[in-house]
């Protein structure tokens, strides 16, 4: 019991990071109708920058704000210098050309951090562990990318809802059209657009960054759940992207901590302990499956498209 | 969005003597009489590195056929490569050794995911198709990984190459390339008698207008379910090709930026013509090695040029031979 409400923890801190990445993506694809591949590498980026930012400042929280500001900024640059290029394309060619943008930057960043990769070591009271429950303790640092991860979420909501640039940005993804011949700077609208995805996927990296090793290209596999996740969710959906990352960081992180013993409880230990692993990584794209099934549009269409 | 990139419908390859016709047949003549350079050289580098050009040309050939012909942009034909190489290598660790059953084996366990992949991701299309055959893909690649008895994550080494009961045997590098080659201009020629078919029409007739093909009362889910399986199936025999000519497999063979890698050499090359997939292999493995050999960075200049043809050459090579001509 104790080791299931850890695991559903972690299963939220997972889902929760997916939001943050399928977020930016549901929302280029919305309103630009652009198919991006290098999403990940922002995603890469924002945890180099915080990594780097760290030893240089020596401040965690330092290291964050400056990390996803250059996150920010290194998405309005790649928008205006090449990402721009492709709106009003084919799909095919946005995959083509954010894939060249991929192997580009993982190259970069190889040019300059290095081949090998780094950590982002965190303060002291970060790595204890906290009674959350009687009984349960829990890494103070996962219970701060939750909380985090939620706020920056509500954030998103209050600004896509309630201001009037998020607004514009509605209105962008419900009609292009109408928004640029109402006047307003469509352009400047999409480089805001790319550089809050950006921002995003920066964040979600520098919060993975000190739980994980950072290396060159781990955005890659993390980008791919976050299509599933907008593929269930729906695409240009965000609460879809918020429901279905919750749902797929749960299932995978589930599946992946207990599908192997209730295995061996079906099977022999030998066929489990094969079959385990291999099925486990499987549950969410199942659930993908079964959803394209019943839902094909995904669970929460948007409603435009 | 399917209908919006449009090649133009190419007809049996015309005899007219052009620039193109000659590039090409120039191109397959020195592919033909590749080995021959190698004995005279001795430099059998060239006959390893376009081993897999040919190999993986029948990749792009079969990834043409569904994604210039059929507009279906699938984001996860690396998988039949590694469906079909796992196929071989599997086989081969349980001692099947003969290729007379590990091929067919590849062949139709590919054809096999292709029709249930096809059967759920067909149902959807443009972006959503690209991103559920990259997830299915990404499926399979983490089902490879958990084999723990085949290797798991570090691959697994082919001892022995697959075996023909002494008619064929691919231990000799130059029989495997003419194999290789033999191959390559089957499949080609397979997709050509396919594209010009009725079934091929149909096909074509649905990249440009599908609700139209369903009006006039073609079950156009079907047609495309068959093609997406041809598909599969073809690439499960690069697979089981590239199996034989590395002797070693592993996810890596798989991981989405292979399929990656295929979508590129189709584009560059040139969509929907039949001679593009082959070009643009070339082009691709050929720039590849170029570029590795004057940097320790070539991805950073690869990257812009996939950028740069993506925004600017919309043909891809095989256009570019065209172009006077249209002019």
């Amino acid at each position: 019991m104790l080791y299931f409400i850890e695991q559903c923890l972690n299963g939220v801190q997972l889902g929760m990071l997916l939001f943050l990445l399928a977020a930016g993506l549901t929302l280029v694809f919305g309103i630009m109708d652009l198919v991006n591949l290098a999403h990940g590498s922002l995603y890469m980026l924002g945890a180099y920058f915080a990594a780097t930012f760290a030893i240089l400042t020596g401040s965690f929280v330092a290291a964050l704000v400056l990390a996803v500001s250059a996150s920010l900024l290194a998405g309005m640059v790649l928008e205006i210098v090449a990402v721009r290029r492709l709106y009003g394309r084919n799909h095919l060619d946005h995959v083509l050309g954010t894939f060249g943008l991929l192997l580009f930057f993982n190259e970069l960043v190889r040019l300059i951090w290095g081949p090998a990769g780094m950590t982002l070591p965190l303060p002291q009271q970060m790595l204890s562990g906290v009674e959350i429950i009687p009984g349960i303790y829990y890494p103070v640092y996962r219970l701060v990318i939750i909380f985090a991860t939620v706020a920056v979420a509500a954030l998103l909501y209050l600004v896509v809802m309630r201001t009037r640039i998020g607004m514009l940005i509605r209105a962008g993804a419900a009609n292009r059209e109408m928004v640029a011949a109402l006047g307003v700077n469509i352009n400047l609208l999409y480089t805001l657009v790319f550089g809050l995805g950006a921002a995003l996927a920066g964040f979600a990296g520098v919060m993975q960054a000190p739980i994980l090793t950072v290396q060159i290209g781990m955005g890659e596999n993390i980008l791919i759940l976050a299509f599933v996740v907008i593929i269930i969710g729906g695409i240009g959906s965000i609460r879809g992207a918020f429901v279905a990352s919750l749902i797929v960081g749960l299932i995978d992180t589930l599946g992946r901590a207990f599908l192997p013993d209730m295995l061996h409880l079906a099977l022999s230990t030998n066929a489990a302990a094969t079959l385990g692993p291999a099925l486990s990584s499987m549950s969410i794209y199942v659930l993908m499956a079964a959803v394209l099934i019943f839902r094909p549009e995904g669970l929460f269409p948007a409603a435009s498209r | 969005m399917t209908a919006s990139f449009d090649p133009p419908l190419e007809h049996a390859p015309a005899s007219r003597l052009n620039g193109r016709t000659a590039f090409i047949v120039a191109m397959l003549a020195i592919l033909a009489l590749l080995p021959v350079y190698t004995t005279l050289t001795g430099d059998s580098f060239v006959m390893t590195l376009f081993s897999r050009v040919l190999i993986l040309a029948i990749g792009a050939v079969s990834l043409n056929l569904i994604m210039g012909y059929g507009g279906m942009v699938s984001f996860g034909h690396a998988a039949y490569l590694g469906i079909g190489g796992y196929a071989v290598g599997i086989l081969a660790k349980e001692g099947i050794g003969s290729g007379f059953v590990q091929w067919p084996v590849a062949i139709a366990v590919s054809a096999l995911y292709a029709l249930v992949v096809g059967a759920l991701s067909l149902r959807t299309r443009g972006v959503y198709f690209i991103m559920i055959t990259l997830a299915f893909a990404q499926m399979i690649y983490y089902v490879v990984i958990g084999l723990e008895r085949y290797g798991g994550d570090d691959g697994l080494t082919i001892y022995q190459r697959s075996r023909f009961g002494g008619f064929i045997d691919l231990n000799n590098k130059t029989v495997f390339y003419y194999l290789c080659f033999v191959l390559l201009m089957a499949s080609i020629y397979l997709v050509s008698r396919l594209v010009n078919s009725r079934f091929g029409l149909v096909i074509r007739g649905t990249r440009s207008n599908e609700r139209r093909m369903r009006a006039i009362g073609f079950p156009t889910f079907r047609y495309k379910l068959v093609c997406f399986v041809i598909a599969g199936a073809l690439c499960g025999l690069a697979g089981a090709l590239l199996a034989n000519h590395t002797s070693f497999i592993s996810p890596a063979l798989m991981h989405w930026t292979r399929s990656g890698d295929l979508i590129v050499m189709v584009v560059l090359g040139g969509l929907g013509s039949l001679f593009g997939p082959l070009i643009g292999t070339v082009a691709f493995l050929l720039l590849e090695e170029a570029l590795s050999r004057v940097t320790e960075y070539p991805d950073m200049i690869l990257g812009p040029v996939l950028l740069l043809v993506a925004i600017y050459l919309h043909g891809g090579i095989e256009g570019l031979l065209q172009w006077r001509r249209h002019d």
